[in-house]
C-alpha cells in the first residue's frame, strides 16, 4: 500500500533567500504549504535596552544596525525623536541634507530589493545591474560620512557634515542618470512573460487583511491603502515636495514590484527638486548643548521608511539617556502576515512571498 | 581494427575535456560581460587555466559521504549521470569524416542515452537522504519525462524530411537548405525541450539555488560533485551538437562559402547554439513547476504534433515537397 506523509522542511537559517539568518519550518505535502512558522530572533542584539545605557549621540549608530539598507532613515528615527521632545529649529541646509540622503538611501534600498528579488525568482543579471548603480549611491554616502554602509551622519539637532564640494552636482548627475536606469530595468524585466507569471496573482490579500495585519509601506499600499506618512503625517520638510505615491490593487507580488520600481522614480523626482532648492550656504548643525539632555516626556515620531512605518517611542526622564526606547520595525511587523500567505502555495512561491514581504533581518530581530 | 578504433575515443575524449574547459570559462567571460562584470582574470592569462584550478580544487576536497546516506547509490550516481553524457558524443558528426560511430540510429541512440542521466540525478537525490535533494531530484524526473516527448517529437519532422535516423544522413539532406526554415516549429519546440532537458534556465528547477539550496547534489563534495557538473556542460555541448546537426545543416557552409572547412562551419553553428544558452541563462527568471509541466504538455507537445502533421503534409505538395 502506497502511505504518502507530510514532510517537514527547515528552511533556513542559513538559507540563500531568507536574506539573512531567518529560519521558516513549513509543512509540506509534494511540494504544497500546509503550514508555515517563522522563527525569527538570530539577530537579536537588544538594541532597545542598550539605549537605555547610552547617551542620545551613542545610540545613532546603534540604529545603523537595525534596518542596513536603509541607514540614513533609521539615524532619522531617533534624532526625530529627541528633535521633537527638544523642540529644536532644525537649519534649512541640514533638513535638504536629510531629506537627500534619506531618498537616496530609499532608491538603494529598493535597488536591493529589486536585484535579490529577480535573484529569488532565478534571474542573475539584474542583481548586479541593481548593485551596480546602488555602488554610485553608496560612493556618495562615502564621501559626505566616510561609510557605505552604517552612516552614523545625523545627529540630534543636524548632521554631522556638510555636503563637500561638488556632491550636490553628483546627486544631481545620479538622478538623472537613474531615470535611465529604472527605464533599463523595465525594458529587462517588467514586461517579461516568465517574471509576470511568478508575480501576477501570487500572493494577493485584500485591503482589510493588510490592516489588520498592521502592514505598511509597500507591502500596505499594494493592497490599495494610500498610506505614506511623508504625504499623510509630513515630517522633516516632506511637505514641501511634489511627488505621487503610487498604490496597487490586489496586493500580489507584481503591484508590489511596481509600488516599488514607482517609488523609485518618485524618490528621484524628491531628489531634483531638493537638488534644486538646495541652500547655497549655511550651519548644518543647530545650536544644541555639547550633552544632549532630552526634557522630560515621551514622543512617538512615525516617518516612512523603505519597508514601511517606522516608528521611534521615547519616554525621557530629562536625562542624557533615554529611560526607555521602543522602536516599531516594519519588517518585523510586515512579516506577521507570511504564515496566512504560505498556506497552500508551492514552495517556489514560498521563496517569491517571502521576497515580496522585503525583510531585513536587522531590523526584525533589533 | 585500426588504431583510430582504439585511440580516437581517448582522443575524443580528451577533446572534450580540453574543450569543456575552455567553454566553461567561455560562459563565465560571456555572463560577465553581460553582467557588466569581468569574469575570471586572476589564474593563467585571461583566465584561461581558471576551470584547472577550479577542478583542481574540487579534486583535493574532502569526499564526504552523509552518515545516513545510502552508500552504493551514493557513489554511483555521478557516475550514472556522468557516462552517458560522453557516451552521447560518440554518434555527433562533427564532418562527414569526423564521426566516431556512424550507426544507423544514430537519433535514437542520443535520445535514449541521454535519459539515463535522469535516473542518476533520481539516484544522488534520492541516497543523499536530504529534502532538499529529493525534492530536487523529484522535480527533475517529471520535468525530464515531461520534455522528453516534445523533444522527441520535435524531431519526428526531421526524420520524416531526411528519411533516416543515421545523423551523417541528416546533415547530407540538408545540403540545400537547412532543416530550421521548413521545420520552423519543430526547432522552436526542440530548443525550448532542450533546455528544459538541460535544467538551464529558465528550466533550472532541479538545482534551484534559491529554492532548494542546490537542488539533487545539494550533499555532493568534491570529484563526485565535479562529475554532476561535468555531465551538465558535456550535456550543454552534445545538445548544442545535435541542434547544430538537425536544425542548422552540421558542417554545411552557408552562402556556399566552401573555403572554409567544414569542422569550422560545424564550430560556429555549434558556438553560435551555445553562445544563445548563455545569452538566455543571462536574461531570464526561473519558471514555476506547475508552469513548466503546463508548457510542456499543453503547448509543446501539441505543436509538435501539429509540426508532424504538417510536415507530412506539405511533403505531398509538389514544388515545396523536395524541402519537407
Amino acid at each position: 500500500m502506497i502511505r504518502t506523509e507530510e514532510m517537514l522542511l527547515n528552511v533556513g537559517p542559513q538559507h540563500p533567500s531568507t536574506h539573512g539568518v531567518f529560519r521558516l519550518l513549513v509543512k509540506i505535502d509534494g511540494e504544497k504549504i500546509t503550514e508555515a512558522e517563522p522563527v525569527i530572533g538570530y539577530l537579536h542584539r537588544g538594541t532597545e535596552k542598550l539605549a537605555e545605557d547610552l547617551t542620545y549621540t551613542q545610540i545613532i549608530p546603534y540604529t545603523d544596525r537595525m534596518d542596513y539598507l536603509s541607514a540614513m532613515t533609521n539615524n532619522y528615527t531617533i534624532v526625530h525623536a529627541a528633535e521633537t521632545l527638544m523642540e529644536v529649529e532644525i537649519p534649512e541646509r541640514a533638513e535638504f541634507l536629510r531629506v537627500i540622503v534619506m531618498e537616496l538611501n530609499r532608491i538603494a534600498s529598493h535597488l536591493v530589493w529589486f536585484g535579490t528579488y529577480l535573484l529569488d525568482l532565478g534571474a542573475v543579471s539584474p542583481f548586479l545591474y541593481a548593485f551596480r548603480e546602488r555602488e554610485e549611491i553608496l560612493d556618495l554616502f562615502n564621501e559626505l560620512c566616510g561609510a557605505r554602509i552604517t552612516y552614523n551622519y545625523m545627529r540630534v539637532g543636524g548632521v554631522k557634515w556638510d555636503a563637500p564640494e561638488g556632491w550636490i552636482d553628483k546627486v544631481k548627475a545620479l538622478a538623472d542618470k537613474m531615470k535611465e536606469k529604472t527605464e533599463e530595468y523595465d525594458r529587462l524585466v517588467s514586461g517579461n512573460e516568465i517574471f509576470i507569471n511568478r508575480t501576477r496573482g501570487i500572493g494577493g490579500y485584500s485591503a482589510d487583511d493588510a490592516l489588520a495585519y498592521g502592514l505598511s509601506g509597500v507591502n500596505l499600499r499594494a493592497a490599495g491603502v494610500k498610506w505614506d506618512l511623508r504625504k499623510d503625517r509630513p515630517y522633516s520638510i516632506y511637505n514641501r515636495f511634489q511627488f505621487d505615491v503610487p498604490v496597487g490593487e490586489t496586493g500580489d507580488l507584481e503591484d508590489k514590484y511596481r509600488c516599488r520600481m514607482e517609488e523609485i522614480r518618485q524618490s528621484i523626482r524628491i531628489l531634483d527638486q531638493a537638488v534644486e532648492h538646495f541652500p547655497e550656504a549655511g550651519p548644518v548643525m543647530a545650536k544644541v548643548g555639547r550633552v544632549i539632555r532630552v526634557p522630560a516626556g515621551e514622543a512617538y515620531t512615525q516617518i516612512e521608511s523603505p519597508r514601511g512605518e517606522l516608528g521611534c517611542y521615547l519616554v525621557s526622564r530629562g536625562k542624557d539617556k533615554p529611560y526607555r526606547l521602543k522602536f516599531r520595525r516594519p519588517s518585523f511587523n510586515n512579516l506577521q502576515i507570511l504564515p496566512k500567505l504560505l498556506k497552500g502555495e508551492n514552495v517556489a512561491n514560498l521563496v517569491a512571498i517571502l521576497g515580496g514581504i522585503d525583510i531585513v533581518l536587522g531590523e526584525v530581530d533589533a | 581494427m585500426s588504431a583510430m578504433t582504439f585511440l580516437g575515443p581517448v582522443v575524443l575524449l580528451l577533446l572534450v575535456l580540453g574543450f569543456v574547459t575552455i567553454a566553461i570559462l567561455f560562459e563565465r567571460k560571456v555572463l560577465g560581460w553581460m553582467q557588466g562584470r569581468v569574469g575570471p582574470v586572476q589564474v593563467g592569462p585571461w583566465g584561461l587555466l581558471q576551470t584547472v584550478a577550479d577542478v583542481l580544487k574540487l579534486l583535493l576536497k574532502e569526499d564526504i559521504i552523509p552518515g545516513k546516506a545510502d552508500r552504493i547509490l551514493f557513489k554511483i550516481a555521478p557516475v550514472i549521470a556522468f557516462v552517458p553524457a560522453f557516451a552521447v558524443l560518440a554518434v555527433i558528426p562533427y564532418t562527414d569524416r569526423i564521426v566516431f560511430a556512424d550507426i544507423g540510429v544514430g537519433l535514437l541512440y542520443f535520445i535514449a542515452i541521454s535519459s539515463i542521466t535522469t535516473i542518476g540525478i533520481l539516484v544522488g537525490g534520492w541516497s543523499s537522504n536530504n529534502k532538499y535533494a529529493l525534492l530536487g531530484a523529484m522535480r527533475s524526473a517529471a520535468q525530464m519525462i515531461s520534455y522528453e516527448i516534445p523533444l522527441v517529437m520535435s524531431v519526428v519532422g526531421v526524420i520524416m524530411a531526411a528519411g533516416s535516423l543515421n545523423l551523417t544522413e541528416i546533415v547530407k539532406a540538408q545540403e540545400s537548405l537547412w532543416f530550421i526554415l521548413p521545420q520552423l516549429i519543430g526547432f522552436v519546440v526542440f530548443f525550448v525541450a532542450s533546455l528544459a532537458e538541460l535544467n538551464r534556465t529558465p528550466f533550472d528547477l532541479p538545482e534551484a539555488e534559491s529554492e532548494l539550496v542546490a537542488g539533487y547534489h545539494v550533499e555532493y563534495t568534491g570529484f563526485r560533485f565535479a562529475f554532476f557538473m561535468l555531465a551538465e556542460y558535456v550535456y550543454v555541448f552534445a545538445m548544442a551538437g545535435l541542434t547544430t546537426v538537425l536544425y542548422l545543416g552540421g558542417w554545411n557552409p552557408l552562402f556556399g562559402w566552401t573555403f572554409l572547412p567544414p569542422i569550422v562551419w560545424f564550430a560556429a553553428k555549434f558556438l553560435l547554439i551555445v553562445f544563445i544558452l548563455f545569452w538566455i541563462r543571462a536574461t531570464l527568471p526561473r519558471i514555476r513547476l506547475d508552469q513548466l509541466m503546463q508548457l510542456g504538455w499543453k503547448v509543446l507537445l501539441p505543436l509538435a504534433l501539429v509540426n508532424i502533421f504538417l510536415s507530412a503534409l506539405f511533403k505531398e505538395v509538389s514544388g515545396i515537397g523536395n524541402f519537407f
